[in-house]
């Protein structure tokens, strides 16, 4: 057993943390966040070609460095110490690992796009009705000749502004909450008959509503799995964001740290007094258990799928819970001063609120969990 | 013992209820409830319609302009008025200086603010909290040095809710470095038009404007304007924080609140039921609403015992941190209950963007709501504050 990073993923982690360090104080990120497009092209540039970094979870054969999921933990731990809003998530975990998982010529078609930072991928899988369920979708895929005519509402896609490809949950046939039938396209994103809204969201990130009216897709792109593969990717996707949460959570720990031995009332540090001593070492051991969580869930991603699940699941429910626990005593430990927009803090809790939702809330997973492990057993 | 309303009390809740109906403005309706923000003319409008009918402040004497209510009236008055989603009124005239004028007050400054409270003429707010001095308000240092007849003010206050719209500020100042803490400070009244005065926003996570810094640079106060004596002001910011204890709690709005939550996870749809269906939602839902009795029937064993001239006393805590929490678990759930449309930021429309907010209505305000609602286990006293309190002052540890 052995649960360190290699040398070379603890170069590439370090790479990305002094990147980030130059690149990404807090007061640069809220003056990017504030600019029309909501980000500064030039990171993701600099991230594809001075950094070599999203080549890092892709294949040698694509123009990788050779990577997987480890490498898209690591790398997510470090975006979410800074509250990054780049689309790492959307486009190298979600659309990457769409793309290396059905390979061959589609893989090779896209891949390069991904790595060199010309192709950036929105996840478009949402619909207004359907909460956490992957299969509860509307949206459809009509075969029509050699293509597909797409028509259907997607909600909240993050990325989306910024996104060269969709990646679209659509069904091509069965009803509303089927599994059989679902199936995933990877599509330009600016097709005829494709409409948006676009919107900021509460944590700092830009999104929209996207409408498809009679959208002609061709044929190739289709990413042939249907729900298996649509399971396989969000899973993914969630480990890749409890990894994120993990250096959300460990900010909000250490930001708390630091501020309580600062701040003096009645004479001493807050920190003296034992009610927060002993918050704050809950907090610590919400981010350490957040940490292991993810390290076991990032360990099953190659699992059967039955078993990739339901370490999935317990990794997400428990790392929802602990980024709510973190994130509210985080603002609580502050006082006032911890629900203002001035200080860092507020923001990384706001980030920290939002994941506890992003791919199914704790009581999803719990439910999850449950379905797979427990009532199987019983 | 007899939890029954009277036929009394019966009639006067019909009667509430048929003032409210026909009487609270049609354009505010359902404002609250969005979690929309609220402007100054929102609660005004609302404060001169009950000022007119007399009953804009039921918690004060007769005398002074009260409504004589019992104890259970002004029960059923905050429950029809939270179960209508009524504006709730600005604390900082109504509930908080006004009492300490009326109670500590000289004649003279009775006659000139009470009534204009009252009528909502001046608008007050409060100026403790500063930066080095928020739970540890005691060693605050915002000083008043006597002139003459009048003080001159230095110093900087923080917090200040709603200092942008304010005629008026209720402040703590040391008039008296070398006493002990709690024996140097006064209590003076302060026109925010004075000279010297510079207020600055403050925003919140949920963008919201309510809180301000406050600055002070050689404010002159007449000293008329001190309440009670120089140096014992503490003995009025003691008084006040203790006195507001009915409301304190935030019972009737939670009840509104819980309906609300329920109203939502109606509409949500989970699968192929309502979410309100879902067995964790709805144990979450009932677990909440259970806690909420059990706030309800420990303030109405208070009230009682306030009924039965006993004084407001520390179990006061217990009211603060449990309705806190309570209010802070209600924008929990309707965060939850909305799922991804918890996102979206309806503050960061684009100007001019006059479409319909993005997803449900009831689901745009509920991350900033959310947000902005920690602030209730904080000021007020902090919850480990009044947890202090309660160790100290009811377990005698
Ligand atoms: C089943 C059992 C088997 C045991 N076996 C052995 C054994 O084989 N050999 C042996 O030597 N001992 C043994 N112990 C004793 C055990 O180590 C003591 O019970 C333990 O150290 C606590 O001491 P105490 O019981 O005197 O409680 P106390 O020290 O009096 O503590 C009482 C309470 O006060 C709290 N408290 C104390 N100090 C602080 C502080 N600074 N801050 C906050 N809270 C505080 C404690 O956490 C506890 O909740 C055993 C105890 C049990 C229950
Ligand atoms: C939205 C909002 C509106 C407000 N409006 C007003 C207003 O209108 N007028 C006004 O004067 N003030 C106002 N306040 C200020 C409010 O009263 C203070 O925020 C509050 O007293 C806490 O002070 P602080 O923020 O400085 O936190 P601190 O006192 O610095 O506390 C930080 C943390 O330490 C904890 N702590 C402090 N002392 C102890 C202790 N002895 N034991 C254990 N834990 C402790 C606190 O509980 C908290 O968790 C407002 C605050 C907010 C957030």
């Amino acid at each position: 057993m052995d649960f360190t990073y290699n040398e070379t993923q603890g170069m590439i982690r370090d790479t990305l943390a002094r990147f980030l360090a130059d690149t990404y104080d807090f007061d640069t990120r809220q003056k990017m966040i504030a600019t029309d497009a909501g980000r500064d092209p030039g990171i993701w540039n600099a991230l594809a070609n001075e950094l070599g970094l999203l080549g890092a979870a892709f294949d040698e054969e694509h123009g990788g460095l050779g990577g997987g999921a480890l490498e898209n933990a690591l790398l997510m731990e470090e975006f979410g110490k800074v509250i990054a809003i780049e689309p790492y998530l959307q486009t190298v975990v979600i659309g990457g690992g769409a793309l290396k998982a059905v390979g061959g010529a589609q893989a090779a078609a896209h891949i390069p796009g991904i790595i060199s930072g010309e192709t950036i991928i929105a996840f478009a899988y949402a619909e207004p009705q359907g909460r956490y369920d992957l299969a509860n979708i509307r949206t459809t895929a009509k075969a029509d000749g050699s293509g597909y005519i797409l028509n259907g509402h997607k909600g909240v896609v993050y990325c989306a502004p910024w996104a060269t490809h969709l990646l679209v949950t659509a069904r091509t046939g069965g009803s509303t909450r089927e599994r059989n039938g679902v199936e995933l396209f990877l599509i330009d994103a600016n097709l005829p008959g494709i409409t948006r809204r676009d919107y900021p969201t509460v944590d700092g990130n830009r999104a929209s509503e996207v409408y498809f009216e009679n959208v002609a897709i061709p044929g190739d792109a289709l990413l042939a799995g249907g729900m298996d593969l649509i399971d396989r990717v969000v899973d993914e996707a969630t480990v890749a964001v409890c990894a994120e949460a993990t250096g959300v959570m460990a900010k909000l720990h250490e930001g708390t740290l630091d501020y309580s031995k600062q701040r003096q009332q009645f004479g001493q540090p807050i920190a003296r007094f034992q009610v927060l001593q002993h918050r704050m070492v809950d907090m610590f051991m919400e981010v350490e258990q957040a940490k292991s969580m993810t390290t076991y869930a990032t360990l099953h991603l190659d699992k059967p799928a039955h078993e990739r699940m339901a370490a999935v699941s317990q990794c997400k429910a428990k790392v929802s819970r602990g980024a709510k626990f973190v994130g509210q005593n985080a603002i609580q430990t502050h006082g006032g001063i911890g629900i203002t927009q001035e200080l860092a803090i507020g923001h990384y809790f706001k980030r920290a609120t939002l994941i506890e939702g992003q791919f199914g809330s704790a009581d999803y997973h719990y439910d999850r969990f449950e379905r797979l492990v427990i009532d199987e057993a019983a | 013992m007899d939890m029954e309303f009277t036929v009394e009390d019966l009639a006067f809740r019909d009667e509430v209820r048929a003032f409210i109906a026909e009487n609270y403005p049609q354009e505010l309706r359902g404002k609250q409830d969005e979690g929309d923000e609220l402007g100054k003319e929102d609660f005004l409008a609302w404060h001169r319609i009950l000022h007119k009918k007399g009953w804009v402040a039921p918690a004060w004497p007769v005398e002074y302009g009260g409504t004589g209510w019992s104890p259970t009236q002004r029960y059923i008055w905050s429950e029809e008025t939270a179960r209508a989603d009524c504006i709730r009124l600005m604390p900082f005239g109504l509930s908080m200086v006004g009492p300490v004028i009326y109670t500590f007050g000289t004649p003279e400054q009775k006659a000139k603010f009470l009534p204009r409270i009252l009528s909502g003429e001046d608008w007050w707010c409060q100026g403790y909290s500063e930066p080095g001095s928020g739970s540890d308000l005691a060693s605050l240092r915002t000083k008043a040095v006597r002139d003459g007849d009048h003080y001159v003010v230095n110093g900087q206050k923080t917090w200040t809710t709603m200092a942008q719209h304010a005629d008026w500020g209720f402040f703590l100042v040391r008039t008296d470095s070398d006493a002990k803490q709690q024996e140097g400070i006064s209590f003076l009244l302060v026109d925010m038009k004075t000279p010297g005065i510079t207020v600055r926003p403050i925003i919140t996570l949920g963008g919201e404007h309510e809180v301000n810094e406050v600055w002070l640079e050689d404010v002159r106060v007449p000293v008329e304007n001190r309440v009670y004596e120089e140096n014992k002001g503490w003995t009025c910011a003691k008084f006040l924080l203790a006195h507001e204890r009915t409301g304190i709690a935030g019972v009737a709005a939670s009840k509104r609140g819980i309906e609300r939550i329920k109203d939502i996870a109606r509409s949500e749809q989970d699968g192929d039921r309502p979410l309100l269906a879902n067995p964790f939602f709805k144990r979450k839902v009932a677990e909440l609403q259970t806690d909420l009795t059990a706030l309800e029937f420990t303030e109405l064993r208070s009230l009682a015992g306030e009924a039965a001239g006993r004084g407001p006393g520390p179990e006061s805590s217990l009211l603060k941190i449990k309705g806190s929490e309570i209010q802070q678990r209600i924008t929990e759930l309707a965060l939850e209950a909305v799922g991804h449309y918890g996102a979206p930021y309806f503050r960061g429309f684009g100007e001019g963007d006059n479409e319909h907010p993005i997803g449900p209505d009831y689901a745009h305000r509920t991350a900033p709501s959310y947000f902005n609602m920690r602030k209730t286990t904080i000021y007020g006293g902090s919850n480990e504050i009044q947890h202090n309190i309660i160790a100290k002052m009811v377990l005698g540890l």
